[in-house]
């Protein structure tokens, strides 16, 4: 068997120990979307009128319209925990044991995001079954066809946390990420409601959650729940996934890695 | 740790050497800077397979940037290195023959010291079955089989240390890289572990690249670099660089070297 599907399967397990062996990881995971699936939104049930939009054929309740976003927020926030993991890796350094591997740089990295989707699917697989618990009506046939589109927007939200990683040297700095990428790239995208219904109230912006690449990611999984295929947001996830993982790739290359003022601790 | 056990390397525990070239590392013309401050200046240095050579130098000589060199976390400015007679900066598959104990650890500690081994091995093309059997015999040989599930995280300094070795070992490198590998153990530790360390060129048939301050790591059949101010200011064996310094000892050659 080859050697990259050796070294592909090896990350792979390892990102699936680690995930449980850090149970509060899993809780955490958890809880965060299913707290806006049963709080957050039983409040704005009443407060948030929708219309009968694309993909939907008919009127659905609010909790029914946040499920494709919030499925989109465990991707993010798994992706952006996958970069905090490298940034601790690199603190502790065991990140050089994987950058000393025979292999090239990219396919190592691209290992590291397939492993992080991986973790992220199952996170979905078990907020899907809580959810359905809880009384959500959705079919489980639509999860199974968004399944290829989930593979590529946790790449794409994996990438953007890869290059992030790359940047971010301290741990202590991820506070600033939290802030100032993950929840704006979240409150900014139609995970939590229409676009149109921001643009009633800002049509600046409305247009910067048309340009999040998070939006994107989030219509595309929530066409795919309903057998239908968002061309226009797929193309726009695929092309940000190249662009977000050649960064990545730039930005671990060791000729670049010093001159952005990395030690040998990486 | 138990300062009792012996580290007596077994040749027929670890696979034959890649032997594929007239020299397992080649350094050529090496140079590099971190912005204005030059680390490495113009280094040249050739290890053959299975020979043994200390870098010695005080903190901050460059041995550490050599390293990060040669296992490719940097790249150069200047200069080339091949590893078995192959080039890094063309091919990422150089790096197979290589072994490498860092100087700070990085085993992963919420993983056990199986899971940390086998996750290298998968690193390195090697299979899971193989790799199991290599860990089992490698761990054995170690004294730390007792340890084999236990996590990282409950291991001391001197078993880490060791699980580190181990792994550098595991996919039989033809040039093993120890940057400080006894730095922060205590002494029956450290002497055990110099000693089994010492012992590998010769049981397996590696070249071990030896980076240390601590001259006590030295054996007179070891050949010695000095590093300074990023250059490499003496190269041969003890008797010969004791001859061509006119000094007695290690520290009076290291004295002679940073003040000329």
């Amino acid at each position: 068997m080859s050697r990259y599907w050796y070294a592909m399967t090896g990350i792979i397990r390892r990102e699936l120990m680690r995930f449980v062996h850090q149970r509060e990881r899993f809780v955490a995971a958890l809880i965060r979307p299913l707290l806006w699936l049963v709080v957050f939104a039983a409040g704005f049930r009443a407060a948030l009128g929708l219309s009968i939009i694309p993909p939907y054929q008919t009127y659905i309740t609010y909790e029914v319209y946040i499920i494709p976003g919030l499925i989109g927020m465990i991707q993010l926030f798994n992706g952006m925990q996958s970069s905090l993991s490298m940034v601790y890796d690199q603190e502790m350094g065991s990140m050089r044991v994987l950058l000393t591997a025979p292999l090239p740089r990219w396919f190592l990295l691209l290992c590291k995001l397939i492993a992080g989707v991986t973790v992220s699917l199952l996170q979905i697989a078990v907020f899907l079954m809580v959810a359905k618990l809880t009384g959500i009506e959705f079919a489980y046939e639509g999860a199974l066809q968004a399944l290829p589109i989930l593979i590529f927007t946790g790449i794409m939200l994996g990438s953007l946390g890869l290059l992030i990683a790359s940047v971010v040297k301290q741990l202590e700095n991820f506070a600033g990420v939290m802030n100032f990428v993950i929840f704006p790239m979240f409150f900014l995208s139609s995970a939590l409601y229409p676009i149109w219904k921001m643009q009633e109230s800002s049509e600046l912006l409305a247009t910067v959650c048309q340009w999040n690449p998070f939006s994107h990611a989030v219509e595309a999984i929530r066409f795919a729940f309903y057998g239908q295929f968002n061309g226009v947001a797929m193309t726009l996830v695929l092309a940000c996934t190249i662009v977000f993982f050649l960064l990545a790739c730039w930005s671990y290359n060791p000729a670049r890695r010093f001159r952005a003022g990395r030690t040998a601790a990486a | 740790m138990s300062t009792s056990t012996s580290l007596t390397a077994d040749p027929e525990a670890v696979p034959a050497m890649h032997t594929t070239a007239n020299y397992a590392l080649d350094i050529r013309n090496l140079s590099f800077r971190y912005g204005d401050t030059t680390a490495l200046n113009d280094i040249t240095v050739s290890i053959k397979p299975g020979e043994s050579v200390i870098l010695l130098g005080p903190n901050g000589a460059g041995k550490t940037t050599l390293f990060s060199l040669i296992c490719g976390l940097f790249a150069a400015d200047n200069g080339s290195i091949l590893i078995n007679g192959r080039s890094l900066l063309k091919r990422a598959d150089a790096l197979a023959p290589l072994g490498i104990v860092f100087q700070s650890q990085t085993l992963d500690l919420d993983l056990s010291v199986e899971q940390n081994l086998m996750y290298f091995c998968a690193l390195q093309g090697i299979a899971r079955k193989e790799a199991r059997t290599r860990i089992t015999t490698a761990l054995k040989r170690m004294d730390l089989s007792k340890r084999t599930h236990d996590k990282i995280r409950t291991l001391n300094g001197g078993h880490r240390r060791r699980v580190e070795i181990i792994r550098a070992t595991l996919h039989a490198p033809s040039i093993l890289l120890l940057d400080e590998p006894t730095v922060g153990l205590d002494i029956p530790t450290r002497t055990e572990l110099i000693r089994y360390l010492h012992e590998l060129p010769e049981t397996h048939g590696c070249a071990i690249l030896w980076a240390t301050h601590l001259i006590d790591e030295v054996h007179d059949t070891d050949r010695v670099l000095m590093l300074h101010n990023g250059e490499l200011q003496l190269d041969g064996t003890l008797d010969a660089l004791r001859h061509s310094t006119n000094t007695t000892s290690i520290e009076s050659m290291m004295q002679h070297v940073m003040n000329p």
